[in-house]
């Protein structure tokens, strides 16, 4: 069992949000969620909207502050890290985005992109050399010499998620948070893209924080699985154990709710369907807050706030998860 | 795809705008002309010329188009009020193009209590009032050149401050930024170096109105009597010489009037054109 | 199992589209053959620059004013290409409506649902507002929104995503459209939202027998729900076929190979994942010959000099692929 890169525990975020007639309210985005990722390992993080996962991604890449909680990485807590120390600590983490494009300065070119995290961190680096470099990393992505020179307008989503991918990559970080990196991208692009990534985790030894809301995405990808819920955690587990045999009602639904690209499956499975609605984030149900659309939900949902239970190799937080 | 420079490609799509490369080819002119003809005519601006007071314009021969109460050849002065006005226009908007964009970005990417006194101090600014600051400074440096240049631009960047610190909070949320910032680019080089190249379009044109709005401001100045010193002359200058003869010699109006629009409107459809053509996402 | 031929409700007979741009001429549609029948559930499939979304614009003229639009869009008895206004206007939320991608910005933010949703009633069969509010409150019970009255009176801003999609499938059915588009319904909700919804749309087809047409990016979904499906790739239908047929033994290399990149949760897990080299089409820039040659594992020479017609091969089979010899394509990962 490798030891893990990082080992977040109790990580809450919080925004604060004017409300319409005056006043202020708290939106609790994540609450109390706790995880691990080992070396070379990839834990995918799953959820909807409102689910938290983008903004656990965005507190631990320090974009936006953490309401509490720690996040242990190369034995300093990250989320405490000010100035120097976590500029120092930037280099060894990195982010792959979700809008390839987006995430690309339209007016820079594609050598100076993928180039920029080596004239932050690696200074020494003549200019011949930091080409150099940048060319290396763009073979391993899968883009030609010619394009060095070329602005990201000129590429397709799949060819500007290769590049952000080689920008994200070419300081070797321990650690990278991919947040939904295929979701812009077309079908036939989504899984050379999900090679890619697999290909370089390999070869790179790379450590990834997979977050998706595509479930058969995460299933290729992963090794690990946390599901989310209005920034709680509902469950976590090994991909395998996951997928086969869900704990939590909520992981159950999702699964369920997968469009099955088989008209003969899709039709003999009619799962029942969530009911109802996401509840607000801002007043959340009490006690379990999935249980205002899960099928099974108890009295006793409503008054006590399930503790994450282990069951076997999944960790389920919820009261009515038999073993 | 086919390589293509960013400036390259952006030539090419200014090419293609008709209204802002007749703009171009009017100013270039112009700036020809005014740098030129003075050389080439045999009159002076400051020279008067007894023995033709006030002719009109006589297209054969010199005193092309006529001259003025003190029979200073009006071709030439009038190219001598141009030079003057575009430098004015283009040295003090260069200048309060800079002070502006580095202002607005810093106000607008640091955020907080330093956006909140910046942001305040233009406000101050903004209050003061321009005629009498500018009596005040006339009065305690005299009537030079580039006291013009100093009030000029300690009020026109004001403007650019704010739209650009704008700009900037909008740039500032997207991905791309964050993208930088997560791979450790601290504020300076991100101020410089992702939030001033993607502010290009809108600071070329606002410099480019910024231009025509100084060169009127610096004719406002002349007309109240605050511009340059005579004999030196500027558009503003001869325009509010030619107001007061206007009914009987309307040339002396008109020749500088023309120039000033023409100048004016150029700069405005070039900066338009500057603007489509230097987006960089294809249409 | 094949489905009876029924009247075709809309003919679509060498459909094209173009743009004019600084780049040159795009073709967005290059001669798209189609029909639909009554009570039929087509699934339009394809990548980004198929073309699939225009297709769907054309067929109510919604296209932009630089679109050059060419051939034929026959419904009943009236040509819709370089219709005036006037005929659109009256098969447009009557005849034929539309339900878009964004639920988020398709609903005006400044009027209340309510307004919205009365709009097409009073305009097109001249309702009373009381009658129409009382039609809307039912609409809205038939898509399951609870407590019809009270959000009748709300604004877009207050329902969730899942919600005004809802109220957007409502404002469509309210005139009992013969035929109802659906640009991308769900690809901005949450999954087991979009699941929601694919029930609804089911469930309302049972009932209202309208006819329908989806366009999507998502197999998946239409799997489920359609009757039929035209796979698209480069502004051209490439397969056509029952929904069976299409997932069973499909015939085209490119419905194969999208099949095939699929990831599943169903299936056992692939040490790879089946991708098609390349890059989707850009439609300012295509190869000449048949589009998807440069990509597909089975060219030969005349693919890159030869557009391949697309041709019925089976009953309700169709194909544009000039090569006859290729096994029909199950699509599960080996």
């Amino acid at each position: 069992m490798s030891a893990p890169v990082l080992e977040v525990r109790n990580l809450s975020v919080h925004y604060r949000i004017a409300r319409a007639g005056g006043g202020q309210a708290l939106l609790r985005a994540v609450e109390d969620v706790s995880f691990s990722v080992r070396r070379g390992q990839t834990l995918g993080i799953v959820g909807e909207s409102g689910s938290g996962k983008s903004s656990i991604a965005r507190a631990l890449l320090r974009l936006v502050p953490a309401a509490g909680g720690t996040a242990q990485f190369r034995g300093a807590d990250l989320l405490a890290l000010e100035g120097a120390a976590l500029q120092q600590a930037r280099r060894h983490v990195q982010m792959i985005f979700q809008d390839p494009l987006a995430s690309l300065d339209p007016r820079m070119t594609v050598e100076d992109i993928i180039a920029e995290p080596l004239r932050v961190f690696a200074r020494e680096l003549n200019t011949a050399q930091r080409r150099s470099a940048v060319l290396a990393m763009m073979e391993r992505v899968g883009l030609a010499a010619e394009h060095l020179t070329r602005f990201p307008h000129e590429f397709s989503g799949g060819q500007a998620q290769r590049i952000g991918i080689a920008r994200a990559l070419i300081l070797k970080p321990d650690l990278v948070v991919c947040d939904e990196p295929l979701s812009a991208l077309d079908v036939s692009i989504k899984s050379q893209i999900s090679n890619l990534l697999k290909d370089l985790q390999r070869e790179l030894g790379l450590t990834l924080l997979f977050i998706s809301h595509d479930l058969a995405a995460v299933r290729f990808s992963c090794d690990d699985v946390l599901v989310l819920y209005l920034g709680r955690v509902m469950e976590l587990a090994p991909r395998d154990v996951l997928f086969a045999t869900p704990r939590h009602p909520y992981t159950r639904a999702l699964l369920d709710a997968v469009p099955v690209p088989d008209p003969a499956a899709a039709r003999a499975r009619r799962a029942a369907l969530l009911r109802g609605e996401l509840p607000s984030p801002l007043a959340p149900p009490s006690g379990c807050v999935f249980r205002t659309r899960c099928p099974v939900a108890e009295p006793r949902c409503a008054a006590l706030s399930p503790e994450a239970r282990r069951i076997g190799d999944t960790e389920v937080a919820c009261h009515l998860a038999a073993g | 795809m086919s390589e293509r420079g960013l400036w390259q490609d952006a030539w090419r799509r200014l090419k293609r705008n008709r209204a802002a490369m007749a703009g171009g080819v009017l100013l270039l002119v112009i700036l020809l002309a005014a740098l030129l003809l003075p050389f080439v005519s045999p009159y002076t601006y400051y020279s008067p010329d007894w023995d033709h007071l006030v002719q009109p314009p006589r297209f054969r021969g010199w005193h092309f188009l006529g001259t003025d109460a003190l029979g200073r050849d009006l071709l030439v002065r009038t190219m001598w009020g141009c030079r003057i006005s575009l430098l004015v226009g283009i040295a003090a908007s260069l200048v309060t193009v800079v002070i502006g964009v580095l202002w607005g970005t810093t106000a607008g990417y640091v955020g907080g209590r330093l956006d909140a006194l910046m942001m305040r101090t233009v406000d101050v600014l903004y209050s003061v009032p321009f005629i009498p600051f500018v009596i005040v400074l006339t009065v305690l440096f005299g009537r030079e050149l580039l006291l013009i240049f100093v009030a000029i631009g300690a009020v026109s960047w004001l403007d650019i401050a704010r739209i650009v610190r704008g700009q900037t909070l909008t740039l500032k949320n997207r991905e791309f930024v964050e993208a930088a910032r997560v791979a450790g680019v601290g504020t300076p080089a991100m101020i410089l170096r992702h939030l001033v190249p993607n502010l290009i379009g809108i600071v070329i044109i606002y410099s480019t109105l910024t231009i025509p709005s100084v060169i009127l401001f610096e004719a406002f100045l002349s007309f109240l009597g605050l511009g340059v010193q005579s004999p030196m002359t500027s558009l503003g200058s001869l325009v509010a010489e030619g107001a007061g003869r206007m009914q009987s010699y309307p040339h002396l109006l008109l020749v500088p009037a023309v120039f000033l629009a023409a100048i004016i409107y150029a700069f405005n459809y070039l900066g338009d054109g500057l603007r489509d053509a230097l987006d960089p996402r294809d249409r | 199992m094949a489905v009876p031929a029924r009247p075709a409700l809309l003919e679509v007979r060498d459909l094209a589209i173009e743009y004019r741009t600084p780049d040159g001429v795009v073709r967005a549609v290059r001669g798209v053959d189609l029909d639909v029948r009554e009570r039929e559930f087509v699934g339009i499939v394809g990548e980004s620059g198929s073309g699939k979304s225009q297709l769907l614009l054309a067929l109510l003229g919604l296209t932009s004013p630089g679109a050059v639009v060419s051939g034929s869009i026959r419904y009943g008895s009236e040509e819709l290409v370089g219709a005036p206004a006037a005929v659109l206007n009256r098969i447009r939320g009557n005849r034929i409506s539309m339900v878009f991608q964004d639920p988020m910005t398709a609903l005006n933010p400044y009027l209340a649902i309510g307004t919205q949703l009365t709009e097409v009633l009073r305009l097109h069969r001249g309702f009373t507002r009381a009658a129409a509010l009382a039609r809307a409150a039912e609409l809205l019970d038939a898509v399951q929104i609870t407590e019809a009255r009270r959000r009748l009176r709300q604004y877009p801003h207050e329902l969730s995503g899942g919600m005004r999609q809802r109220v957007m499938i409502a404002m469509a059915l309210a005139c009992e459209p013969q035929i109802l588009l659906a640009d991308e319904p769900t690809t901005a909700l949450d999954v087991t939202v979009q699941a929601q919804i694919l029930e609804l749309l089911r469930e309302l087809r049972g009932r209202t027998g309208t006819a329908v047409v989806l366009v999507t990016h998502d197999l998946g979904i239409v799997a489920e729900l359609a009757d039929r499906i035209a796979v698209m790739y480069a502004g051209r239908i490439v397969e056509e076929a029952p929904v069976d047929t299409l997932f069973a033994a499909s015939l085209h290399p490119y419905t194969d190979a999208l099949k095939r990149s699929i990831p599943r949760i169903d299936l056992a897990l692939p040490e790879r994942m089946a991708s098609i080299p390349g890059n989707p089409p850009n439609p300012a820039r295509l190869p000449t010959g048949c589009a998807f040659a440069p990509r597909c594992g089975h060219r030969i020479e005349r693919c890159t000099s030869e557009l391949p017609p697309l041709r019925e091969i089976a009953p309700a089979h169709r194909k544009a692929c000039c090569r006859d010899d290729l096994p029909a394509g199950p699509g599960a990962p080996a």
